[in-house]
């Protein structure tokens, strides 16, 4: 009768997905993170910390705001927004940033790095290393740089040395190797915070388990607000970490409908996108398995989307799973409908989203109206549109 | 006994290191390769590493990283790298060719296909930088019934119990990766290294190459006196990268700096 969901195994599988492919020499601080993430995870003074600063630093608990106008306009289910953008930097980012930022003091390492691809991650980053005194290097794609400033002078302003990775793409998959590079380099006093749940064990779980008091906070708050569990979740999914915080705590409430929405770019069909779990294949990158955007000689597609944040050929390995299990559904997204999204939040509840979470919002207008009035819709709205502001002025032709 | 074990038996007996450079298939372009690796041969090395191209090198150092990206356009990949080895064969059936790369171009043949592949290519061994014996018991599996040898790397941070693994997983020799960092990297210790084989050596029977930062005849030669075998890339390809306007002269310096290198080793 015991069916909890209990992934991934002790050795970081997800079925067939996740594990550990890695060169060797990022074996031994590989097993050294995961003793102590296993370590401080069950330890009852890690987790006040930890808690301490959720509250009094990040700003939790975020609140689930109901969207009344907005479901209203849509003429069906009721649209709550998990407001992760009202935390402190103004993302999701920062939950897992203080979380492993945690167990970097508690192993004695001086250094941090991290690899960024909106920049969202690389000022969570940026922001919990100032505050401890580490040194803090983020590797960024070139073409981030470009278009997220913003956040580069952010990272800047908090004492991180940004570096713009010239290689390959220049987006975020190439920040990941770089980062990767770096690490490889200085084992030794240097802790690696990936800002998703891909990455080798025990990167996907650990992420997952600080980024998941997104659900169990909306768990809670969805019951107190309508008396019930909601009746679907929907959440952008780049890497997915944002999406699986939502998630996981309700994976055991099977009445739960959960929709992941990748970044359609151009549309699945023109090849011009970024969702490998809509239109990818099984492939290993990253030190995981998982679903990529890899042609039939294995090597990775260059990917496309609107939002530098959802940039990236692979996707969490436990999303791959949760697809192949048929638990989550995952959908897509334009570019041109997320702009949809964009617009109607922020002319509807006048919240500015970050066109990452624009995603979900779109797909949520199409959702929404098939649901009725009496069922509830959970929409997590990672992040917030700031750091969007130059895209978007750009694109309707303003110079800021 | 397979290809490498007995070109490791041989050096051994008359006391001489293995030369073994690598170089990225299809880099500066596809017809460069296999004149290349004959004239290594004649050049003095032992064993050839092949690599394989991939969009995402994340162990490899930026000389390296750029092999990759100009076989790339030249739409190289496994299937033609693995025809490079044929090729070769043709008129060599002596020297060992080692297949090193990262696992997804694997992945996306099929493991059982690719032991199929590189059986018919008279590969020797295949060394996956990012498949560490934990997940790769099953495709060692299907190599070794098709006598191909899988190759380990072992790292300074290395642990005795890693040692023992790769000395149970692992045939042919291990790649000892002499340094923290990525190929090319340049601060390699002969002392570290040194000691790092001893302990090594109390673990294992199976030959050590060493790789990461040997750059010239000097490196070369006192990795030589310290290990089995030697591994020389980044500073092959810096030649490459030197005279992408002029192929024929690449392929001089290169093979200028094995000579090199093999008389500084034998002496």
């Amino acid at each position: 009768m015991n069916n909890k969901y209990n992934m991934p195994d002790d050795r970081g599988h997800f079925g067939p997905y996740g594990g550990i492919f890695v060169a060797e020499t990022l074996m031994p601080p590989i097993q050294e993170l995961n003793e102590a993430y296993q370590r401080y995870i069950n330890d009852p003074e890690f987790i006040a910390e930890l808690d301490k600063d959720l509250k009094y630093y990040v700003g939790r608990p975020s609140p689930l705001y109901h969207a009344e106008r907005w479901s209203r306009e849509l003429g069906g289910a009721q649209i709550y927004l998990k407001r992760e953008d009202l935390n402190h930097t103004g993302s999701h980012k920062i939950n897992n940033t203080v979380g492993q930022a945690l167990l970097a003091k508690r192993m004695g390492k001086t250094r941090i790095i991290a690899e960024t691809g909106a920049g969202q991650h690389g000022v969570a980053t940026a922001t919990i290393a100032a505050r401890l005194g580490l040194e803090c290097v983020v590797y960024m794609g070139a073409v981030d740089v470009a278009r997220q400033s913003l956040n580069v002078y952010r990272m800047k302003l908090l004492g991180a040395k940004v570096v713009a990775v010239e290689s390959g793409s220049k987006t975020l998959k190439d920040a990941l190797n770089e980062a990767l590079r770096d690490w490889v380099t200085n084992v030794d006093n240097t802790f690696y915070i990936i800002g998703t749940v891909a990455g080798p064990h025990p990167y996907p779980a650990m992420v997952r388990d600080f980024q998941s008091i997104i659900g169990r906070e909306a768990k809670e708050q969805c019951i107190e607000a309508t008396g019930r569990l909601p009746d679907a979740l929907v959440a952008c999914v780049g890497g997915g970490s944002n999406a699986i915080g939502l998630f996981y705590p309700f994976i055991d409430d099977a009445s739960v409908k959960m929709y992941g929405v990748e970044a359609a770019g151009d549309g699945v069909a023109t090849g011009r996108h970024s969702a490998p779990l809509c239109a990818g294949r099984p492939g290993v990158l990253h030190g995981n398995r998982t679903y990529l955007m890899c042609d039939d000689d294995g090597e990775i597609i260059e990917t496309h989307s609107i939002s530098a944040g959802l940039d990236y050929p692979g996707v969490g390995p436990e999303h791959a799973w949760l697809k192949d299990t048929g638990r989550a559904t995952y959908v897509n997204i334009t570019d041109t409908e997320a702009l949809e999204g964009f617009y109607a939040l922020t002319r509807m509840e006048g919240i500015i989203p970050a066109l990452e979470s624009s995603h979900a919002m779109a797909y949520a207008m199409k959702l929404a109206p098939t649901m009725s009035k009496d069922e509830t819709l959970i929409i997590n709205l990672s992040g917030r549109g700031d750091k969007d502001m130059q895209t978007m002025a750009k694109r309707e032709g303003i110079e800021l | 006994m397979s290809r490498l074990a007995s070109t490791f038996e041989e050096l051994a007996k008359t006391g001489r290191k293995a030369l073994i450079p690598f170089i990225t298939a299809g880099d500066p372009s596809p017809n460069f390769t296999v004149p290349l690796m004959h004239a290594m041969v004649e050049a003095g090395v032992d064993v050839i590493e092949l690599g394989i191209p991939f969009s995402d090198p994340m162990a490899d150092g930026p000389v390296i990283q750029r092999a990759s990206e100009r076989a790339l356009a030249h739409k190289m990949s496994l299937r033609r790298t693995l025809e490079i080895a044929i090729e070769f064969r043709k008129t060599n059936q002596t020297t060992p060719v080692v297949l090193m790369g990262y696992l997804n171009p694997i992945e996306a043949m099929g493991y059982e296909d690719f032991a199929n592949a590189a059986q018919r290519a008279d590969i020797d061994g295949v060394l996956t930088v990012d498949l560490p014996p934990e997940e790769g018991m099953e495709c060692s599996a299907l190599l070794k019934a098709r006598d191909i040898d899988p190759i380990f790397l072992l790292a300074p941070n290395s642990t005795d119990e890693r040692v023992q693994k790769m000395d149970l997983a692992g045939s042919g020799y291990i790649y000892y990766v002499s340094l923290k960092g990525v190929t090319g990297a340049g601060h390699l210790n002969i002392t570290d290294v040194e000691n790092k084989l001893k302990q090594i050596k109390a673990h294992t029977n199976l030959p050590i190459a060493v790789g990461f930062g040997v750059k010239d005849a000097q490196t070369a030669q006192a990795i030589a006196n310290v290990g089995d075998g030697v591994v020389i890339g980044s500073a092959l390809i810096s030649k490459i990268e030197a005279n992408l306007d002029n192929p024929e002269q690449a392929h001089k310096e290169i093979i200028e700096l094995l000579v090199s290198i093999r008389q500084a080793m034998d002496n």
